[in-house]
This record gives structure tokens, sequence and C-alpha cells, in this order.
């Protein structure tokens, strides 16, 4: 398991080469030459020369990423032009924000979703599974700033109950696990859950009703198995596709929350990379997208080895 | 049905209805079997006459809002159909188990060979969970599966088909049943393979002293190890009789049809689709003789009225109003 793991990881290798390159070419296909953003708009030729040699843009672009590439093995992702601060404290904070969101909204959505599509499966074409369905199609088929835009209408404004936006008090963005900041979490978290609830509640539901289906239920029961017994063999079989789902999710969620960081004015990465595109912040920008990417490839890995180690029919190999 | 002893499974007039679909089907229409302890029962007949319907019913295993079930079934004393939640899930494996067709569909994928058989263990009895282990390795050792030790942790997929439905007969012998209901347990495997399958039942068989309902398509598996040989059609006994008795003397023209199919194709192994024609529909039975569309010799009677059971010998019975002992 853990040579497969290692292996696995080897594979990794080349992808995260492939998005290095990806990012730092963005800087330079951009429309556009990444210092117009900083120089005044009659800089002369001399001082855009004169710049361009600081941040060595002269030199041919193999070069530019190799000595790139080099500060980010060593953490230095450049500064952010509008804030002057190091991208790296920027993105970190940012991804930890994140990371808080997606992953309660994750939760909620995994156990609702587990919940609706093993009723669904169980029952059906009962009342319940039509329930279970509907709900779970209307959670991949609703707009997501929509939902939220209408639940800060009815908790914050209406009835008052939870804050609207930020993550913390005084719009911090420093996350703390206290209640102060958890009731800034609720609204958006629950928003974001409709979306893997309603993947999962679905994938579920198939998984669940194509179990039942098979030789081998009908085998436990002819062995003696209560309804109980069998269920835990349902879930155990079901168990390596819906973590997976579970994790692919996750990573979705990670970057493509931008809308709903962008309503509830989250202080995560889909609200960081907002800003960067709006203030043309290049280096805030193709830092973010590079720790975006990167998580999204360590999470592939992480799901594929973790659905390796559940499911002993998949090789090992 | 030889002496005066007290039949093991008692089954009157059972009837099976599914009606769940636009239709009801009635898969099995008035079947009437009596069986000894320790005797070796071949169910016989085409797909779709209600074989495996009826080995399910002994379990108590259709689904119950979508089947209607008529008549009566005693195992072992107990009236099966009244049986219900937590006292029908005892009777299952315990007095009564069941092996299948194909092992690997019928084992769970993601559980080992050994969890599965120490599971049913542990639920007809209260042992630690070492020692159902113990009783599983000694299982496989009983069936003779090659290297016991390591198969304890194999998956299913990770073995071969004969050494699967060995796992499988394990686990059905786990909790030393009265009653063993094999449905077709070696049409999925190789020829050779086949034999040593139904070599290690039949041994099996006479060791413990087990009733065993062996459903097959295969006259020549019935001959190697049954006693009696029941023939079905469209969802009811046609004949049965000491399996020498059928096969010397079969009299209901669909019996004579089979064993002269046989007679025709491989001397193993040959499908019991030799006969022209093709079943009745279960939802649209005919009213008289079932088999009557496809026997040549067929008259106006067998048409409109259902026949009777009729003796041919004390032990052997038949459903046919024709004297088919002249017709060939
Ligand atoms: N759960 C069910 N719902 C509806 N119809 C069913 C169900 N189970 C079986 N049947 C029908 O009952 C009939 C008898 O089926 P059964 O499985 O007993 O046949 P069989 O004699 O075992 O055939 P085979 O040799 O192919 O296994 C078939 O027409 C089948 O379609
Ligand atoms: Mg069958």
């Amino acid at each position: 398991m853990l040579f497969y793991a290692l292996k696995r990881l080897i594979y990794v290798l080349p992808v995260a080469f492939g998005v290095s390159v990806v990012c730092f070419l963005l800087v330079h296909i951009t429309p556009g030459d990444p210092l117009t953003a900083v120089l005044p708009v009659d800089a002369s030729a001399e001082l855009q020369a004169q710049m361009r040699a600081i941040y060595g843009f002269d030199k041919p672009l193999p070069v530019q990423y190799v000595i790139w590439l080099g500060k980010v093995l060593t953490g230095d992702l450049g500064t952010s032009i509008a804030t002057g601060r190091a991208v790296l404290t920027e993105v970190s904070r940012a991804v930890g924000n994140t990371l808080i969101l997606s992953a309660v909204a994750t939760i909620i959505g995994f156990f609702l979703g587990c919940l609706f599509g093993f009723v669904a499966g169980y029952y059906r074409d009962s009342a319940m599974d039509r329930l279970a369905s509907t709900l779970s199609v209307l959670g991949v088929s609703v707009p997501h700033y929509w939902l939220g835009m209408v639940m800060v209408i009815i908790f914050s404004v209406q009835l008052n109950w939870l804050p609207a936006t930020g993550a913390g008090p005084g719009g911090s963005a420093e996350w703390a696990w206290d209640w102060d900041h958890i009731r800034h979490l609720i609204l958006p978290a629950v928003t974001m859950s409709v979306i893997p609830m309603g993947v999962i509640a679905r994938t579920v539901r198939a998984l669940v009703a194509e179990i039942l289906s098979q030789d081998f239920i009908l085998a436990l029961a002819a062995k003696g198995l209560t309804d109980r017994g069998i269920f835990i063999h349902v879930v155990k079989n079901a168990a390596p596709t819906a973590l997976a789902v579970m994790g692919l999710q996750l990573g979705y969620l990670l970057g493509g929350s931008i809308l709903i960081e962008t309503v509830f004015s989250w202080p995560g990465t889909g609200f960081l990379l907002n800003a960067a595109i709006f203030q043309r912040d290049l280096p805030l920008l193709q830092g973010t997208i590079l720790v975006l990417a990167m998580f999204f490839v360590l999470l592939n890995l992480l799901v594929d080895v973790m659905q390796t180690a559940l499911d002993p029919r998949i090789q090992r190999g | 049905m030889t002496g005066t002893a007290a039949p093991i499974i008692d089954i009157r007039d059972l009837t099976v209805t599914f009606i769940g679909g636009r239709k009801p089907v009635h898969a099995v229409n008035g079947v009437t079997l009596a069986i000894q302890p320790a005797e070796v029962l071949a169910l016989l007949g085409e797909s779709g006459s209600g074989k495996s319907v009826t080995l399910r019913s002994l379990l108590g295993l259709h689904p119950p809002g979508r089947t209607s079930i008529g008549g009566s079934i005693q195992v072992a004393g107990k009236d099966v159909m009244a049986l219900s939640g937590r006292a029908l899930a005892d009777f299952r494996g315990k007095t009564v188990s069941m092996i299948f067709q194909e092992p690997l569909l019928a084992l769970d994928p993601v559980y080992t060979v050994g969890a599965q058989i120490a599971e049913t263990i542990q639920r007809h009895e209260a042992v630690s969970r070492v020692k159902a282990r113990a009783r599983a390795l000694a299982l496989l050792q009983k069936v003779r599966i090659p290297s016991p030790e390591r198969r304890l942790d194999a998956f299913p997929h990770e073995m071969s088909g004969g050494m699967r439905q060995r796992a499988m007969i394990a686990l059905a012998l786990a909790c030393n049943p009265q009653i063993l209901l094999a449905d077709e347990p070696t049409t999925a495997l190789d020829a050779t393979v086949q034999i040593q399958i139904l070599l290690l039942l039949r041994e099996l068989q006479r060791e413990l002293g087990l009733t065993v309902i062996l459903v097959t398509h295969d006259i020549g598996v019935a001959v190697e190890v049954a006693d009696r040989v029941a023939v079905m059609y469209a969802g009811r006994i046609v004949e049965t009789g000491p399996v020498r008795e059928i096969i010397r003397n079969p009299r209901h023209p669909y019996t004579q049809g089979l064993l002269a199919s046989r007679a025709h194709g491989a001397m193993t192994g040959s499908r019991l689709d030799a006969i022209p024609g093709s079943p009745p529909d279960l939802a649209d039975l005919p009213p008289g003789c079932s088999f009557a569309p496809r026997c040549k010799h067929a008259k106006a009677t067998c048409v409109e009225t259902a026949p009777e059971i009729r003796s041919v010998t004390a032990d052997h019975w038949m459903r046919c109003m024709l004297d088919a002992e002249a017709a060939e």
C-alpha cells in the first residue's frame, strides 16, 4: 500500500511540472506587459527597460522560468502589487479560509447527501425517493449565488439571526473556532453544501440501487443476516465510490467557490482571485492559481490512494 | 417417498405469483413435493420453469410486497410461511442454507472469504471472533481449498471459479444446516471443475447426512448425484420418481423429450432446449395442461382440463392424462 502511494506520488511529478509551466506562462500570455500595471502610463522607454531588467523580464523565457521555479520552491511567490505583502502570506490565509468553508460545506453535504441517497436507493419509486431526488436535483441546478442571496435576505435581513458577510467580527480575515466566527460560517457553508449534497445524493442513490440488485444481497439474506446486517454490507460496498466523490467535490469546491465567496465576502481564495483579477495584480493571481492547481493535483492523488485502500477490487499494480 | 418416515421438507400445493409488473407472473403453480431426510433430489427443467423460485420459497426469500404465495411449506417441523423477521433470519443459514450458480456474484466483493464465513457463524452462534475464524479455516480445509490459511484473507475475485464455489459451499455449511439447496452449483464452471464440485457435494452429503435439493439443467448431473428426480414445467412438477426409474421408464411426454434431447446431444452439459416450441407465457397460462401446445400426443381434453396426479408405481407419479407408455 505504501509502495503504491509512493508510486502514485512519482506519477504526480510531471503533472505538477506542467501546472507550474502553465502558471508561469500565464503572466506572459496575458495581453500587455506585466509591468504596465505598475508603471505610470507615460513612463519613458528607458525606465521601462530598467524596470524590466530589475524584474528579470529581459532574460529568455526558459531562464526566467527556472529562476521563478527556484523561488517558488523556496516559498517565494513574489509580492502583491496591490497590497505590497508577500503573495504567500495572502494566499495561505485565503487557502485556510477556503479550506474551512469548503470542508464544512462538504461534510454537511456528505451527510445530507448520504442520508437522502440511502433513503432514495432503499425505497426506490416511493414518495420518499421522489422527495429526496427532487431535493438533490434542486441542489445541483439552483444557482448558488442566487440561493446565497435568498439565504442572506431570509436569515440576515429579515430574521437578523446570522451575519451576511465576512469571516469574523469587524470584517476580520483571521479564522478562529469560536462562536463569533462560526456564526459567520453558517450561511456560506450551508449554501455551498447544497452542491455536494445534490451530487452525493444522486451518486449514492444509484450506487445503493445497483448494490441492492446484486445477487450477493440475496445470498446474505439466505445465510441469515437481518436487514441491519445487510445494510452494513451495502454501506461497505458503497463507501469507496461515495468517499471518492466526496473528495472530488471538496476539490471542486476549493477551486470553484468564487461566486459564493464573493456573495458572502468570505476572505478565501475565490475572493482573492476576484480581487487579483480586478486589480490586475498578476503576481497574486499567478500565486493563487498555482497553489489552487497544486491543491487539486494532491487531492486527486489522495482520493485515488484512499479509494484503492478501501476497495480490494482495484488492482494495486 | 419410500417408507413411512416423516419428510423433512413437505411442500403442498405451493403457488408463487409476482404481482409487481403489468401482469401477474405465475412462476409456481401448485408444486407438491415431499423429501425425506438425507435424500438428494434433483430438480430438472427448462429455463424459467420456476426452479429457483421454488428454492427461494423454502427460505422465504421473495420480496414480500410484490409476491403472493399460496399453499404450505413445512421444513424440519417449521411452517416457513409463518416465519418472519428475526425468526426467519434465524432459520436461514442455520436450518437450511443455499449455494448459488455464480459464486463470484453471490459473495460480497469487498469482504474476504474468511470474514464472510466467520460472519455467518457469529450471526447464528455466540462465539468469539477468533473462534469463528478458526472454524472458517476448518471449513475451508473440509472443502479442500488449496492453502486454506492464505485463502481465508483472500477476496472472492482473487480466487478461481472452482475455488470460489468451494468457498461458497464452506459458507453454506458453516452452521451445520440439515438442508442444502444448490441452485445450479456447477453451471458456471469448467467441465473438469464441475465434476470435482459434484463429487465434493456428494461426499459432504453422505458424511453429514444432508438433505439436498439440486437444481440442474443437466440430466447427467442428476444421474451422478441424485436419489430422485423431479421434472418441472411451467411452475409445476410434471413427473417425479427415483433416478433409475425415470431414466428407464419416463412416462410424461416432456420427460421423454428431455431424455431424447440428451441422447441426441452431447453426453454431458447438454442444455434442455431440444424440444420444439417454447414454454408458455407465465403471465397468460393456458387452462389445460401447460405442455399441451408443445406435446405431440396432445388431445382435445389436454387443452381443456389440467391433468391430475397419476401414480405409476409407489414412488413414481406424473401429471399427464395420456398413457404415454404406449406412445414411445
Ligand atoms: N422477483 C421476480 N419478479 C418477477 N418475476 C420473477 C421474479 N423471480 C423470478 N421471476 C420469473 O419467474 C419465472 C421462473 O423463474 P426461475 O428463476 O424460477 O426459473 P428457473 O427455472 O430457475 O430458470 P433458470 O434455469 O434460468 O434459472 C421466470 O419467468 C422469471 O422471470
Ligand atoms: Mg434458476
